[in-house]
């Protein structure tokens, strides 16, 4: 009798579950309907102050938020209007003029002026906030000073507000990215009023992001924030756009697994995936059975192994030469990373612009051999024991045993591999404990000088301990070249250097791989992955049916 | 019965002071800090937020100031996120742990105890070898293998259910709360299984069968009354490791439990996170312990009078 009841028990419990959920539309399904877009957001947001906020997903949130003086286009990430209608460089190349658009607004109707830009950056660089990227703004005259606290006063600073609607910016030296750094959040303003209601200016825990308190002047308004959970934005009203916005609100979730994303991805649940790199492995499948939701493009970002130059064998150039010809990059992209990943000889990523450092060493077995025969170690004899050591990660683990092998076969010397905790990770490159360690470097703005710069010689992300100083000169004269001709050759000069000194090998250059259904429109594939949410929308197609019918 | 129950209150005290000290040094002798990330952080801001967060004090002082706050019932802020406190983060997440404990506790009570009971019934019968061989299953397989196997088989393939969140859609606690309770109810079916084989071969249970009662009413009042001891005796211990062993279900469904808050706090650094979280699942497990035990002395009455 109870096995009877037992059966009977199961079957009308998988029925009552069939029944009710087969009819339950998914998330991208009513997403469709109500223009709602959910998205995987790689991980929850530590803070959605701007001027506070460090990561990836926390500028996706940010911008939806709040928006700076300009925009980007996503197509061509050219500098477009933003909360500046329109802005001048004066001949001296120092003073950026910008326009403020009169009809700007906070989400609680508020006017923006110039003062609140003003009062924004001068609260970023106040150093009991503790931006971490307060530097960001040290091109503008005495920011830094300021920041270092050598001045006090910060009407010092190059940032004015001339009237309401009029800004005036001057630099330390001309700086040609500076419009693109006017789209980071840490240059987004904020609303004084709100800052001021829940704490002092310089209050890194202040409740003033919290849904309800949180006031901005992007598309978007925060309306849910539950930590690991969601993170819900609607259409700000008062958005001096709002009627070309589409969408009428978003869905953050904080899904910080690749394996758990395109689960979510499978289900219904999201639209798509907005961390960088998708799960490797489910790539392939993508590619067969549902290639209209895979998305591959190259990013703006370079993947290199950094030597420690401080420690034997790798105090010679010669032996971090060797090493660098001994690796067959095409190999390694092509059957280990296998995400279309273009091989790299230079650190410096090819840049939409048209920057493309030129290549000036290759996979050469032969000259490797000569180079570790030179360094004194003729087939590897008497090579120091080494590590290659690489955080936590499938792919790290994959990339270092690939490396490992070639350096086995083609110079017969025996690196181990040292995998640590992210955390721990890091800490052994600070200090310098490691002997070759994997890195990565996604650009913070579009120009070369982003990657150059990580090697100068007093760079806070210089791993290698190599500080060289004709590099360091050249790479200020980069930064104050009159002319793009001149600049062009600077840069070529650097990559010489670096390819001589080969102070990191350069491995490949990552590619961003996402999951995004069809019905997401008005989304472009770019270097910098932006994607602004003001023109995005969504439209039930043919390919969005199949992806339904399929799953 | 009342100076036992003060008496190893008073006693879980000492306990968890050593759990706070222990856990305190520990985190600090991890390598890294809160704010170590791959982009460094410039110097003079580091220098500002160890100020802030009084890092920079001797670590005796820390110590003594965390153990003072705590008492006011202060966890302070979270190092990760600013604008939380981890009392505020705790208040949040617990809930939600204890609710997913024992939703899984019942998942576990439910299937092991039916399966087990129906196996005791029919010895040696398919129906004894299946929800075995279920159980055995059960135990062996981890939650971080069963988790995503049940989300592929009803998330994904037969799109039941759906594969992560926490109230949000219709029936999103259904996998999470089967995969937490599995391994338990393997246990449970096991051991109601062993009790009631025991129990039914009694002579009472004959004398009861003899009298001409009805087969599912000598199991209902004399069988299941004595046969589901052990059970009782496991459920103390099992709802305490419910409730702290949440870790990997709350990270593979994306709930937003205390388990994934403590995980993240590890990997993140966030020392007064970790400290918070660790308190608290200290408390938990020690109370549960205690009720079961106050649980088993109350059902033997050997014990109590051992006691007396």
């Amino acid at each position: 009798m109870p096995n009877i009841f037992h059966f009977s028990l199961l079957f009308l419990l998988s029925s009552a579950l069939l029944c009710c959920s087969k009819n339950t539309p998914t998330n991208a399904e009513r997403g469709i309907e109500e223009q709602i877009l959910y998205v995987a957001n790689a991980d929850e947001p530590r803070e959605l102050d701007p001027q506070l906020s460090t990561g990836t997903p926390e500028h996706q949130i940010s911008s939806a938020l709040f928006e700076g003086l300009l925009n980007r286009h996503p197509k061509t990430l050219a500098m477009t209007p933003g909360a500046a209608e329109r802005w001048t460089l004066a001949d001296d190349q120092l003073t950026y003029t910008f326009y403020l658009r009169k009809n700007g607004r906070w989400s609680n109707g508020d006017k923006i002026n110039a003062h609140d830009f003003v009062y924004s950056w001068h609260r970023s660089l106040l150093v009991r906030l503790g931006s971490e990227w307060a530097s960001m703004k040290y091109v503008i005259k005495n920011a830094e000073a300021f920041h270092r606290g050598d001045i006090d006063d910060f009407s010092q600073v190059g940032v004015k507000a001339v009237d309401d609607y009029t800004l005036s910016i001057t630099l330390e030296t001309p700086t040609h990215h500076f419009p693109q750094l006017l789209w980071h959040n840490s240059y987004f303003p904020v609303h004084q009023a709100t800052i001021e209601t829940f704490g002092a200016m310089d209050d890194r825990l202040s409740k003033w992001t919290l849904p309800g308190n949180l006031v901005g002047n992007g598309p978007f308004t925060l309306t849910r924030w539950e930590l690991n959970k969601v993170l819900e934005v609607k259409r700000n009203t008062h958005y001096w756009d709002n009627n070309a916005v589409k969408l009428n609100g978003i869905v953050f979730y904080p899904i910080a697994s690749q394996q758990s994303e395109v689960r979510a991805y499978r289900s219904g649940q999201i639209h798509l995936t907005y961390s960088p790199q998708m799960a490797i492995e489910k790539i392939a499948d993508y590619q067969k059975n549902d290639p209209d939701s895979l998305r591959i493009h190259n990013g703006y970002s370079s993947y290199f192994y950094e030597f420690n130059t401080t420690i034997e064998p790798f105090t010679d150039a010669r032996v971090r030469r060797a090493l660098a010809y001994a690796i067959d990059r095409d190999k390694i992209v092509k059957l280990v990373t296998k995400a279309g990943e273009p091989p790299a000889y230079s650190v410096v990523a090819p840049d939409p612009n048209g920057y493309q450092a030129e290549a000036l060493f290759g996979y050469d077995v032969a000259k490797a051999q000569q180079l570790l025969a030179e360094a004194g170690y003729p087939n590897g004899a008497g090579f120091p024991a080494a590590e290659i050591l690489y955080n936590t990660h499938d792919n790290h683990r994959k990339v270092a045993l690939a490396i490992q092998q070639m350096l086995r076969e083609n110079l017969n010397i025996e690196v181990q591999l040292l995998n640590q905790e992210w955390k721990v990770y890091l800490n052994t490159k600070l200090n310098l404990q490691h002997s070759i360690a994997r890195a990565g470097w996604r650009a913070d703005f579009l120009d070369p000088i982003n990657f150059f710069e990580l090697l100068a010689p007093n760079s806070g992300n210089n791993n290698t301990g190599w500080k060289n100083q004709a590099y360091g000169e050249v790479l200020n004269a980069i930064r104050t070249a009159k002319t793009e001709q001149e600049r062009q050759q600077l840069m070529a000069k650097a990559n010489e250097i670096l390819a001589e000194q080969m102070p990191v090998i350069p491995l490949y250059y990552m590619t961003d791989v996402n999951l995004v259904s069809p019905a997401v429109q008005g989304w472009y594939d770019n270097a910098m992955h932006f994607h602004p949410f003001n023109r995005v929308f969504l439209q039930d197609t043919a390919s969005t049916t199949r992806q339904n019918n399929k799953q | 019965m009342l100076s036992f129950i003060l008496k190893r209150l008073l006693s879980s005290i000492p306990v968890i002071f050593m759990v706070v000290l222990i856990t305190f040094i520990l985190v600090r002798l991890a390598p890294g800090g809160p704010f170590s990330d791959e982009r460094k952080v410039p110097p003079i801001v580091l220098e500002n937020l160890n100020k802030r967060y009084h890092l920079d004090d001797p670590v005796y002082v820390q110590f003594f100031d965390y153990i003072g706050n705590v008492l006011q019932g202060d966890f302070g802020p979270s190092f990760k996120y600013a604008n939380r406190s981890v009392s505020e983060i705790i208040y949040s997440g617990l809930p939600i742990t204890v609710e997913l404990g024992l939703y899984a506790l019942l998942v576990a009570i439910v299937i092991g105890i039916t399966s087990g009971v129906i196996a005791a019934l029919r010895p040696n019968t398919w129906q004894d070898y299946v929800p075995m061989s279920f159980s055995m299953l059960g135990i062996c397989l981890p939650s971080f293998v069963l988790g995503p196997l049940l989300i592929l088989i009803f998330g994904i393939w037969v799109q039941w259910l759906p594969v992560s969140g926490w109230g949000d859609a219709p029936f999103d606690k259904v996998l999470p709360s089967f995969t937490l309770g599995a391994a338990y109810a393997a246990y449970m079916a096991r051991l109601s299984r062993g009790g009631m084989l025991d129990v039914m071969s009694q002579d009472y249970i004959r004398t009861a069968r003899a009298k001409g009662l009805p087969n599912w009413l000598v199991v209902v009042r004399h069988g299941l009354n004595s046969g589901l001891a052990p059970v009782v005796t496991f459920a103390g211990p099992a709802a305490a490791g419910l409730l702290s062993g949440s870790f990997v279900v709350e990270s593979v469904f994306q709930i937003p439990g205390m388990g994934r808050f403590y995980l993240q706090a590890a990997f993140n650094r966030d020392y007064t996170m970790i400290l918070g979280t660790t308190i608290v699942f200290s408390v938990l497990i020690v109370l549960f312990n205690l009720l079961a035990d106050i649980l088993m002395v109350w059902m033997n009455p050997r014990l109590r009078h051992a006691r007396n």
